[in-house]
């Protein structure tokens, strides 16, 4: 049995980790009530520019665009959004899994696909597997700006534009609840399902200066607005998964602690008895 | 006097909307004046300022990489970002004009030079809506 004093040291040191769980708990409960606002200040620029691209490809016959063409896929771009740190509990995992999978299965060498990565854990990940990472940006801020990610954004569309990659899936996970979090496959480009639901039929714009021009401009833009959208999902999931596994590390603490406070008292009784009866027997020994 | 909706949104989050009298802007064709009952439009935005004339006031507005669309009684437009003279960190738009003015004196590669050039048009935007200067 550990000595009293072991027990006493571990008791401590448990208490102590539970302490900085707790605070991670909360400062993540924090950071996710932001996350999820910054989500809902994004609904109404993604809702409009979605039903005008949607108005506008089901309003004229005519408007063609690369990006709203299929073509043959020689290439697939793959953009995976993980978070920079870990402690998030199966966050970065499920995602990156997932991705890993896909890869194996569809292609057999490493010119066939373009990894671009947000965040570290991606990025890493891949690296060490010796997958060529096309992209990268890490230490994307907790309350992103669509400014701090629009480079990348915009270079990745135009990865596409450019003929570099033939079709492009974001890889991210979907913030249901603050409980579940749910990896998502999404196909961003070329933008062949957009959902047309019978918007378009009660507005029919005046293009100014033509249809073609317009799509030039709003389709890169689309495309940038769903991969950010994405990434505020994204973000709301990495918080939510945060708070999740520190609130079980620290119930795991607790457990902990209740088991090893137990072991304890009886070490103590075990150690008093003991010396009762030595003192007992020592007595005995007089007489 | 009628008036028509207007509402600017961005990725981060809704900038304004109120009712205004007209809407004058640029787009990449010139210069657009909209007053209530347009027919419904769509036309890409130069980065420019927006001016918004309301009764007895008048708000501008610094956006890049945006868009309008035009409905008889609204008009929403659609940015990358979207500041009004108050939100403006002049500071900030002066570096980037620095910036991006040394860069171009530098001439590096096409893309390179495109951006700076952008960047800069942004920045002297930015300057030119917080000091009301057109």
């Amino acid at each position: 049995m550990a000595s009293l004093r072991d027990i006493k040291g571990r008791i401590n040191s448990t208490k102590k980790t539970k302490q900085i769980t707790k605070a991670m708990e909360m400062v993540s409960a924090a950071k996710l009530n932001r996350a999820e606002e910054n989500a809902r200040h994004f609904v109404p620029y993604s809702e409009k520019i979605q039903e005008v691209v949607a108005s506008i490809a089901a309003g004229g016959g005519d408007a063609s665009h690369p990006m709203l063409e299929a073509r043959d896929v020689k290439r697939t771009g793959y953009l995976v959004i993980t978070s920079d740190r870990g402690l998030a509990g199966a966050y970065n995992s499920s995602v990156l899994r997932k991705v890993y999978q896909q890869i194996r299965q569809h292609h057999s060498s490493a010119g066939e696909y373009a990894l671009i990565t947000m965040g570290r854990v991606g990025r890493d990940f891949f690296r060490k597997r010796n997958m060529p990472v096309d992209r990268d940006i890490t230490a994307i801020s907790d309350q992103p700006d669509f400014a701090d990610i629009k480079d990348i954004a915009s270079e990745t569309v135009r990865l596409f534009t450019d003929g570099e990659i033939d079709q492009l899936f974001i890889y991210y996970n979907h913030y249901v609840s603050a409980m579940t979090q749910e990896v998502t496959e999404k196909k961003v480009l070329p933008l062949t399902d957009i959902n047309v639901e019978g918007k378009a039929s009660t507005s029919s714009y005046e293009y100014e200066p033509n249809q073609e021009e317009i799509l030039e401009v709003l389709l890169p833009q689309y495309a940038e607005s769903i991969i950010y959208g994405a990434l505020l999902d994204g973000k709301a999931s990495e918080h939510a998964a945060r708070m999740t596994a520190m609130k079980s590390a620290t119930d795991n603490a607790d457990d902990l602690i209740g088991d090893l406070s137990l072991s304890y008292n009886r070490a103590r009784q075990a150690a008093i008895t003991q010396e009762i009866t030595e003192i007992v027997g020592g007595a005995a020994a007089l007489e | 006097m009628k008036t028509l909706t207007v509402s600017v949104v961005t990725p981060d989050g809704p900038v304004l909307e109120d009712a205004y009298q007209m809407v004058s802007c640029k787009a990449e064709s010139g210069e657009l004046g909209i007053l209530p009952g347009h027919i419904p439009m769509v036309a890409p935005l130069t980065i420019s300022a927006v001016r918004l004339k309301g009764e007895g006031s008048s708000e501008r507005i610094a956006v890049s990489g945006g868009f309008l669309e035009v409905r008889p009684d609204k008009v929403t437009i659609l940015a990358q970002s979207a500041e009004k003279p108050s939100d403006i960190d002049v500071d900030r738009a002066r570096k980037a004009k620095e910036r991006a003015e040394q860069r171009m004196a530098e001439k590096q590669a096409d893309i390179d030079f495109r951006r700076a050039e952008h960047a800069l048009k942004r920045a002297i935007n930015r300057l030119d809506v917080k000091d009301n200067n057109f």
